[in-house]
C-alpha cells in the first residue's frame, strides 16, 4: 500500500517534470515556426504590399513595409497595358483542356497498369517511367519539329497535346486502383457487364478523390507553365499569361509599377484555386510521387 | 485474333498514352540523335557532320561553363531543399507546435507562383537600390550588396529562391511519409528513454528512406532542367556566368538556331540525366517497393 503511494507519488514527480519539459518545448518550437513562417510569407507579402503602392513611394527611401497612400491605381495601368482578357483566356483554355484530357488519359492507363497483366503494359511501364527522368524539356528543338511538321506550332493545341501525358497522373491513379480489391471487377464481369462499362460506371466514380487531386496539379502544371508556350506560341495574341509576364521582365528598363501589379493579377486564379481546393492537396497521400 | 481479343480493353485504355509517347517522347529523342550528327540550322536541309558536334562541344569553353554551373546548382540546392523542407515537415507533424493548419497554408503558397514569378518576387526583394534586403542591411550601417552584377551573389539569390519555391511540395511528401510511421515504435523508445535525437536518427530518418530517395530524384531532375526562374531572376546574368544547361540549349537551338550543335548538347545532357537517375535507381531500388 505504502509502497504503491510512493510510486504513484514519484510518477506524478517525473510526469509534472515531463510536462514542464512539454511546455518549454511547444513555446521554443512554436517560435521557431512562427520565425520560419514570417521568412516564407515575407516576399510575397512584401511584393503584394508594394502593388499598392504609388509608383514615387516604390523608390522612395525609407521604405515602410505597408503603403502610406495605398492605390489601385497600379492595377488599373497593369489591367490596360497588358491584354489580360486575352491572356487570361488564352491560359484557362489551356490549363481546363489539358487538365480535362490529362485526367481522363491518366485514369484509364493507370487503371490497366493496375488490373492487367502483359508482357508489353509492362515493357510500357518502363517507358512511362523513363519520361520522368528525361524530361523533354531536355530535347527542345526536335520536339519543336514534331510540333510544326503535325501543324501545331503557333497554335494553343501545340502546348495542350503534348502535355496530355503525364507519368505523375498515371502513377496516382495506378496505385489508386492497386488498392481497389479485384473481385469488384470481376463480379462486375459475372454480371455480364464489359470491361469498358465497369471502368467508367464503377472505377472512375470511386477514384474522384485522385481525380481532384490531379485535376488540381495539372491546373498548376499549365497556369503556370512557360517553356512550352515560349516555344509554340509566336502570334503575342496567342501568349500565355506566363510568356507576357516574361516580356515584360525582359524588357531593358522594367516597369515595376506595372510588373508587380500585373504579377499579382496572373497569381489571384491560382491562389483562388488553392484556397478553395487546399484539403485535396494538403489532407491525402495521394500526392505522394508526383512532380511535373 | 485471341491475343488481339484478350488485350482490346488495355490497348484502348492505354491507346492515347502510347501514341503520345511515341510522338512527343520517342520520335524526338530519335530526331535529336539524328540532328546531332547533322549541321541543321531550323530550315533548308541537314547535311551529315558524323561526330563533329560532340567533338567541337567537348572542346567549348561555354558549354563546359553552362554545364558546370548546372551541377554546382544542383549539388547545392538539392540538399539545401532536403534539409529545409524535412525540417520544416518534422516541425509540422510534432506535437510540440501550434498554429500547424495555418503554417501549412503559408509554406505551401509558394507553389502556386511560377518560376517566372518567383524571379519577379526576388529581383524585388533583393533589388540593388531600393530592394528591402539592402534597405535592412544598409540600416544596420552595412554595405548594400550588389546581388546581380556579382555572379556569386547572383547565385546565392537564385539558390534563396528556389528553396523557397521547392520547400511546399517536398514538405508534402515527407509529411505524408511522417504520417504513416506508426507511433507504437515512438512509444517503445520513449520507455527505453530514447532521446528526440535517438528517435529522429534510429526510427524517422530510417523509416523516410523511400521518400527520401524520391525527393531527391526528383529535386535532382528538376535541377538540372531549371530554367524560367533564372530566366526571369538573372536572365543567366551577369553576363552568362549564371546560363544552366537548358538555357544553353535553348539559346543555341532557337536564338542563334544551331539546332545540330543544340541537340548534341541536350543528348549529353539526356545520357547525363539517364546515368544519375539509373544510379539513384539503383541506390532507392533496395528500398522501394
Amino acid at each position: 500500500m505504502n509502497d504503491s503511494a510512493a510510486l504513484s507519488n514519484k510518477k506524478k514527480k517525473k510526469y509534472s517534470v515531463s510536462r514542464l519539459h512539454d511546455r518549454t518545448s511547444t513555446t521554443l518550437l512554436t517560435v521557431a515556426l512562427v520565425i520560419i513562417c514570417i521568412i516564407y510569407l515575407f516576399p510575397l507579402l512584401w511584393f503584394v504590399l508594394s502593388s499598392f503602392k504609388p509608383g514615387s513611394e516604390l523608390f522612395a527611401y525609407p521604405l515602410t513595409i505597408f503603403p502610406k497612400n495605398p492605390t489601385f491605381n497600379n492595377f488599373k495601368e497593369a489591367w490596360t497595358s497588358l491584354d489580360f482578357i486575352r491572356y487570361f483566356g488564352n491560359t484557362l483554355i489551356a490549363a481546363v483542356g489539358t487538365t480535362v484530357l490529362t485526367v481522363l488519359a491518366s485514369a484509364t492507363c493507370g487503371y490497366a497498369f493496375a488490373k492487367y497483366n502483359a508482357k508489353w503494359l509492362r515493357f510500357f511501364f518502363v517507358c512511362i517511367i523513363a519520361t520522368t527522368m528525361l524530361p523533354t524539356e531536355v530535347i527542345m528543338n526536335p520536339t519543336f519539329t514534331v510540333i510544326r511538321s503535325l501543324g501545331l506550332y503557333d497554335n494553343l493545341a501545340g502546348i495542350i497535346i503534348p502535355s496530355i501525358n503525364t507519368a505523375t497522373g498515371i502513377f496516382m491513379f495506378r496505385t489508386f486502383f492497386v488498392s481497389v480489391p479485384d473481385d469488384l471487377m470481376e463480379s462486375a464481369r459475372v454480371d455480364g457487364a464489359s470491361d469498358g462499362t465497369i471502368f467508367f460506371k464503377i472505377m472512375l466514380p470511386i477514384a474522384r478523390p485522385i481525380i481532384m487531386t490531379l485535376s488540381i496539379f495539372s491546373f498548376q502544371w499549365r497556369w503556370n507553365d512557360y517553356i512550352w508556350p515560349l516555344i509554340v506560341l509566336n502570334d503575342p495574341k496567342k501568349y500565355t499569361l506566363q510568356v507576357a509576364l516574361r516580356s515584360l521582365v525582359g524588357a531593358e528598363n522594367i516597369n515595376w509599377t506595372i510588373l508587380i501589379a500585373a504579377s499579382v493579377i496572373s497569381i489571384i486564379p491560382i491562389l483562388l484555386v488553392f484556397i478553395v481546393f487546399q484539403r485535396y492537396i494538403l489532407d491525402s497521400g495521394a500526392t505522394t510521387g508526383l512532380k511535373d | 485474333m485471341k491475343a488481339l481479343k484478350r488485350n482490346k480493353w488495355p490497348l484502348l485504355f492505354t491507346g492515347i498514352n502510347i501514341i503520345l509517347f511515341i510522338t512527343f517522347f520517342l520520335v524526338p529523342a530519335i530526331l535529336g540523335f539524328y540532328y546531332s550528327l547533322t549541321d541543321y540550322k531550323g530550315y533548308s536541309t541537314a547535311n551529315f557532320v558524323g561526330f563533329s558536334n560532340y567533338v567541337q562541344l567537348f572542346q567549348d569553353g561555354s558549354f563546359y561553363k553552362s554545364l558546370f554551373r548546372t551541377f554546382r546548382y544542383t549539388i547545392t540546392l538539392v540538399p539545401l531543399v532536403y534539409i529545409v523542407s524535412l525540417g520544416v515537415a518534422l516541425m509540422l507533424n510534432s506535437d510540440h507546435t501550434k498554429g500547424k493548419f495555418l503554417a501549412k497554408i503559408i509554406f505551401f503558397l509558394p507553389w502556386t507562383i511560377s518560376g517566372i514569378i518567383t524571379g519577379v518576387i526576388f529581383r524585388w526583394l533583393f533589388g540593388e537600390s531600393f530592394g528591402f534586403i539592402n534597405y535592412v542591411i544598409t540600416l544596420m550601417h552595412g554595405k548594400a550588396v550588389p546581388w546581380f552584377t556579382n555572379s556569386n551573389t547572383a547565385f546565392m539569390v537564385i539558390i534563396f529562391a528556389a528553396i523557397w519555391a521547392g520547400t511546399a511540395f517536398n514538405m508534402l511528401q515527407f509529411l505524408s511519409a511522417l504520417k504513416n510511421i506508426p507511433r507504437s515504435l515512438y512509444e517503445a523508445a520513449d520507455i527505453d528513454g530514447a532521446t528526440a535525437w535517438h528517435k529522429f536518427w534510429y526510427i524517422t530518418l530510417p523509416s523516410l528512406k523511400p521518400t527520401s530517395f524520391m525527393v531527391i530524384l526528383l529535386a535532382t531532375i528538376g535541377a538540372m532542367k531549371e530554367f524560367a526562374l533564372v530566366q526571369s531572376l538573372t536572365n543567366g546574368g551577369p553576363g552568362t556566368d549564371n546560363m544552366f544547361i537548358v538555357q544553353y540549349i535553348y539559346t543555341t537551338g532557337f536564338d542563334k538556331m544551331n539546332v545540330g550543335y543544340a541537340s548534341a548538347a541536350s543528348m549529353v545532357l539526356f545520357a547525363i540525366l539517364l546515368i544519375l537517375g539509373l544510379v539513384q535507381m539503383k541506390i532507392g531500388g533496395r528500398t522501394n517497393e
